[in-house]
């Protein structure tokens, strides 16, 4: 173990900010990603059966 | 014009745009492909002498002094050495023995007066305990051979 | 022809390809956040503090799975480029689109990563030496790919355009990877190579390759939940997409 308080932890021996500014960007960024392609594939579908409920109509 | 002509016309002229961006890029890229020169080569003369530019190598054990905010130091590449002035705040990673580039320019002297020092470090990750023990067999290795 | 040929072109059909993506990704999006969980605990408490350059060190863990990820995703679009050229397959285009963002991401990540790393140890967030620029070209090369295939309306030229991109802008992977060889550069060697043996402490090098191991998984998970959805775009007018359960409501 390479930390002896949680302070230390986020210390980072004084590159704390270089160190969170990475890792923290990287999360947020792969977090940003999934809920964007989520919310593609959710738009997309939506929108398909909206069509596709529209066509039904047109036919009956 | 058609309408297959228009979107090959666009096609064309994308890929025309993102040929000269690259040729741009290219370009200023070829002028930094040198990013430094070592003290070796601007011996021979191979640095340009009407701008400012890099050099590059080891900061020479023993040679480093502070004088106020001003430090001097030698760069040597083994073979050449450059003795350096610069005035600023230095890396952490600046030392003695380790690798170092510094901008700036070369005085009738051969003084090189530098205005920014960055450190170059080596792709040697190690914990302290195993870079200690490193070093002890190189000194080993260094008795026996003597 | 021989059997397997047949079945490989049968799952090279949007029509099938897209329920066994839809059946795939769950799998590598668990297998990323293990090896994520196993990577970060070895980056903060098992991988021992450097010599050189203390705590700081520790952004390795995220930078250089980072820029390995953004170099071969560029080669595999590359790969599904070169396919889609010689066999006209309508999925490799869309292989090729599903890639890009996340290629980018990455390529964004290990300038943003490698500026953080830069300036407590070399003293600069920036400098235009062979290697952080020709990373900044790849960053370019996907940002032109993913704007020349927007840019067109018919996905097929696009897909054409954008394979030509990604096929001339390949060679640029070589030089990313060699420019520490080839030029005098600020950025040091690699620690890890296919000719020496790795210049890193054990458990470092695990922590690294953990971490390496899960961005490849995330990459394949979303580049597959995002095929779907280019797919479902790209297909609209397909019987096979109205007789979709989700479809159905």
């Amino acid at each position: 173990m390479n930390w002896g308080s949680a302070s230390e932890f986020f210390a980072m021996g004084g590159y704390g900010f270089y160190v969170w500014g990475s890792f923290g960007v990287t999360a947020a960024a792969l977090l940003i990603e999934t809920l964007l392609v989520k919310k593609r594939l959710g738009d997309t579908r939506r929108l398909l059966r909206r069509e596709l409920a529209a066509d039904r109509e047109s036919q009956d | 014009m058609k309408a297959r002509h228009k979107r090959f016309a666009i096609v064309l002229g994308g890929l025309a745009a993102l040929g000269i961006a690259a040729a741009l890029i290219l370009n200023a890229f070829q002028s930094n492909l040198v990013f430094f020169f070592t003290p070796t080569q601007v011996a021979n003369g191979e640095a340009p002498k009407d701008r400012a530019f890099r050099i590059g190598g080891l900061v020479k054990e023993g040679s480093l002094q502070r004088t106020d905010i001003t430090a001097r130091f030698v760069v040597t590449d083994t073979a050449k050495e450059i003795p350096v002035a610069y005035t600023g705040i230095l890396p952490d990673l600046f030392s003695e023995g380790k690798g170092v580039v510094a901008q700036g320019a070369l005085d009738a002297d051969g003084k090189f007066t530098a205005t920014e020092v960055l450190a170059k470090h080596d792709e040697n990750y190690m914990p302290p305990e195993a870079k200690h023990a490193v070093d002890q067999a190189h000194e080993a290795s260094k008795t026996l051979k003597q | 022809m021989s059997q397997p040929l047949i079945n490989w072109f049968k799952f090279a059909s949007p029509a099938s390809f897209y329920p066994l993506a839809g059946k795939l990704w769950p799998w590598f999006a668990a297998l990323a956040t293990a090896f994520a969980a196993a990577g970060l605990w070895i980056s903060f408490f098992v991988a021992p503090t450097d010599f050189q350059q203390g705590e700081g060190y520790r952004i390795i863990f995220i930078h250089v799975p980072a820029s390995w990820m953004s170099m071969f995703i560029y080669c595999v679009m590359a790969f599904w480029s070169a396919i889609g050229i010689g066999f006209n397959t309508r999925l490799s285009g869309m292989m090729s689109s599903a890639l890009a963002p996340t290629g980018a991401l990455f390529a964004f990540l290990s300038l943003w990563t490698g500026a953080l790393w830069g300036k407590p140890m070399w003293g600069a967030w920036w400098v235009w030496d062979a290697r952080l620029t020709s990373e900044l070209i790849l960053l370019f090369l996907y940002l032109g790919y993913i704007a020349l295939t927007a840019a067109i309306d018919d996905p097929r030229r696009a897909d054409k355009a954008g394979a030509i991109v990604s096929l001339v802008g390949v060679i640029n992977v070589p030089i990313i990877y060699f420019s520490v060889k080839w030029w005098n550069t600020l950025h040091q060697g690699a620690s890890v190579s296919m000719t020496k043996a790795p210049t890193m402490a054990a458990t470092m090098l695990w922590g690294m390759l953990l971490m390496a191991l899960a961005f490849w998984m995330y990459s394949i998970a979303v580049a597959l939940y995002r095929v779907r959805a280019i797919i479902l775009e790209r297909e609209r007018h397909a019987t096979w997409v109205a007789e979709l359960p989700e479809m159905q409501r």
